[in-house]
């Protein structure tokens, strides 16, 4: 059974909690992001909340997903703990990959999630590996591999598409169309207008949803697993969705205006399902208010964990380098631990 | 260890060529772990395009032999996903000259996984791959490119130059749980030797061996010039006695067996048929002095590629590859 699902009100309520959370702690990062207290650079989620969770409300708790380097919807979505990611945006010991990873690479192969990536179109190989695993040990999974529409032009998405394909892997691919890759139009990007229609050359199913609708997502996941779990192989879901956000925090956003997006906002898909769930008298006003409190205290709560939680000693960028550790990284290694740590000892 | 030790020490040998070792090691590790399978383009029902995979399909059936699509990036990062999901997948690299092809999921994705992920998971995938000049394929299909797999952290990489030593870093490779590239040199699958034929014999990552021991020079060679340098050591044997390491393990490397020797014989050559500047030579030498300059009676010579590419026409082709006259001239030259 899924962590949660949409064929039930409890499992809906879950969904619009996951989809609020993505949000929250998008925004979040965003703000300590811009405060200077997280390094690097964060993409954001914020607009794309359905196509994450519609996604992960069809899979099942063992499903892999291969993300984005717009990972942080996933990773909710698949039911990461909010506090170790924030702990990794931050740098930290305690973060998911020992603060070895940070925002584009956050993963927990424990549970399922193979990793944010920075490098656009290379989850979908990862997704067709796990895939094959599975395959090879008749395991009952599914493994989604995810990319954006800038992302379809990769060659490397191709031949992991063809291969699953071809070998009739258990797997799914998810495009998630936001318009952009980075600053260009994907009508400049793209021949074809869905860009599902590429999977007539797979001979695979494509189909293109309303990627601002939960339901419409899970729905077509749901039918996408099947297909997967019959042996039939891979599907191609393209997501038509939207990025209220810049390509990353700090993008000032000349390639569109202010109207575009307003417009979109229109058919934000937070609004959309939470009305959907009032109409239908599963949630109050009253409710969703409190849920949203909830969840402020929660992210909260995930920002207070990560700006306490300790950084990782100076040695351990000797560790995780492999499962032996060979000399050549021993003896920098040991140097490192007989300095008690001290930062920038004796390189030899 | 003298790699005659380790022979002797095993309780049987086979002659055996290098392909055939090869192909030993891949069956019995078929056969041991059900988790393991190959994959790669023909190298099922084809046998593998220079033959090293010949009869394991007929053997082990389609789910342990794998015929995959030409498409480097998408095999090679397939086996990586794989690696990290619970299964052992070998993938042969038809050349090496196509690594470049599939270089995003091997640099950024199954060098960097472990590491990225905090130690969060395994990626016990193999690639084997053929390298090196000899045969007139041409610059496309004739490169020697381990240095590139050696030089990128996360990577581990070993070059037989022996059929033992192919056979038992193969295995070795297959049973690690970090991702190790194996680099075999076309030029050598005829070559024969003794192979034990122990299921459990493996030569460890990070050991070399000393084929022939010597007293005046050192030759640490890789792969083909392993046999040349031999070769070249028993028709010096009356003028200067030459010992010869096989490197074996490129990365992690052996400098203690590099060095030792070093300061028993003051002298050193080192043989790679990689481009010269900026790699596997460099190394080598750069591990020797740090660790045995004192013991150096003589400046240190490389042999290898003369930083070209390997040319077609078979006289450019022998002018450019390095043998066993090379070694012996280096040898001449600071003895
Ligand atoms: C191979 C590669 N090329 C370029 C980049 C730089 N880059 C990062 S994100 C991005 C845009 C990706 O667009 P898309 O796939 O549509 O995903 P989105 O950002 O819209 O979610 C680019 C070009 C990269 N990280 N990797």
């Amino acid at each position: 059974m899924a962590d949660y699902t949409l064929e039930t009100e409890e499992g809906r309520r879950e969904a619009l909690r996951r989809m609020l959370t993505i949000r929250e702690f998008d925004s979040t990062a965003g703000d300590y992001f811009a405060d200077g207290e997280i390094p690097g650079f964060v993409h954001l989620y914020i607009g794309e909340e359905a196509v994450g969770v519609g996604a992960c409300a069809a899979l099942e708790p063992d499903d892999y997903i291969a993300s984005t380097h717009r990972g942080h919807g996933h990773c909710i979505a698949k039911g990461l703990d909010p506090k170790l990611m924030m702990a990794e945006l931050f740098g930290k010991q305690d973060g998911y990959c020992n603060g070895k990873g940070g925002s584009m690479h956050i993963a927990d192969v424990d549970s399922g999630m193979l990793g944010a990536n920075g490098i656009v179109g290379a989850g979908p190989p990862l997704a067709t590996g796990a895939a094959l695993s599975i395959d090879y040990d008749d395991r009952e999974q599914v493994a989604v591999g995810f990319l954006g529409d800038g992302a379809v032009a990769q060659g490397q998405v191709h031949e992991a598409i063809n291969l699953a394909a071809t070998w009739d892997l258990p797997a799914v691919f998810v495009v998630e169309n936001n318009r952009y890759g980075e600053g260009t139009p994907v009508e400049e990007q793209h021949n074809v207008d869905d860009l599902s229609d590429t999977a007539g050359a797979y001979d695979i199913p494509g189909v293109t949803v309303d990627g601002m609708d939960v339901t419409a997502v899970a729905e077509a996941i749901e039918e996408a697993r099947k297909h997967a779990r019959a042996g039939d192989g891979p599907t191609i879901v393209e997501a038509e969705t939207y990025r209220y956000r810049g390509h990353y925090e700090g993008d000032e956003q000349p390639y569109r205006d202010e109207d575009e997006i307003e417009k979109w906002k229109e058919q934000d898909p937070i609004d959309r399902f939470s009305d959907l769930l009032i109409d239908r008298g599963e949630l109050t006003e009253e409710e969703l208010e409190e849920l949203r409190t909830e969840i402020e205290a929660e992210i909260e709560e995930a920002i207070e964990y990560a700006q306490d939680a300790p950084l990782p000693d100076p040695s351990e960028a000797y560790e995780d380098m492999f499962a032996e550790m060979p000399p050549e990284i021993e003896r920098f290694a040991s140097q490192a631990r007989a300095d008690g740590g001290s930062l920038g000892g004796d390189r030899r | 260890m003298t790699a005659q030790a380790e022979i002797e020490r095993a309780e049987e040998t086979e002659t055996m060529t290098v392909r055939e070792a090869i192909r030993m090691a891949l069956r019995e590790e078929l056969q041991r772990d059900e988790d393991v399978y190959l994959m790669g383009e023909d190298v099922g029902k084809f046998g593998g395009v220079l033959e090293v995979t010949g009869g394991l399909w007929e053997e082990f059936g389609d789910e342990r032999v794998r015929d995959t699509p030409i498409s480097e990036a998408g095999f090679i990062g397939a086996a990586t996903g794989a690696a990290a999901t619970g299964t052992r997948p070998v993938a042969e690299l038809m050349f090496s000259d196509f690594m470049g092809v599939s270089m995003e999921q091997i640099m950024n994705q199954m060098a960097k996984m472990r590491y990225m992920f905090g130690g969060k998971t395994e990626m016990p995938v193999t690639v084997r791959t053929t390298e090196g000049g000899g045969m007139g394929a041409a610059s496309q299909h004739s490169g020697t490119v381990h240095a590139w797999i050696a030089h990128f952290p996360g990577l581990k990489a070993v070059a037989p130059g022996t059929a033992a030593a192919a056979k038992g870093l193969t295995k070795a490779a297959v049973r690690s749980n970090d991702p190790v590239f194996v680099f075999e040199n076309k030029m050598i699958y005829e070559q024969q030797g003794e192979v034990p034929t122990d299921e459990e014999f493996t030569v460890p990552l990070g050991e070399a061996a000393v084929e022939r021991e010597g007293e005046d020079v050192t030759v640490v060679a890789t792969q083909r010039l392993v046999g040349e340098s031999l070769q070249t050591a028993d028709s010096l044997a009356d003028d200067v006695s030459v010992e010869v390491i096989d490197v074996r393990s490129l990365y992690p490397l052996d400098t203690e067996t590099i060095a030792d020797s070093v300061r028993k014989t003051g002298r050193l050559v080192v043989a790679d048929e990689s481009p010269l500047s900026y790699g596997v030579h460099a190394e080598i030498v750069s591990r020797v002095q740090e660790e045995a300059f004192f013991s150096l009676d003589a400046p240190i010579q490389r042999i290898g590629t003369p930083d070209t590419h390997m040319p077609f026409s078979p006289p450019l082709e022998q002018e450019v590859l390095p043998d066993g006259d090379d070694v012996r001239e280096a040898i001449k030259l600071i003895t």
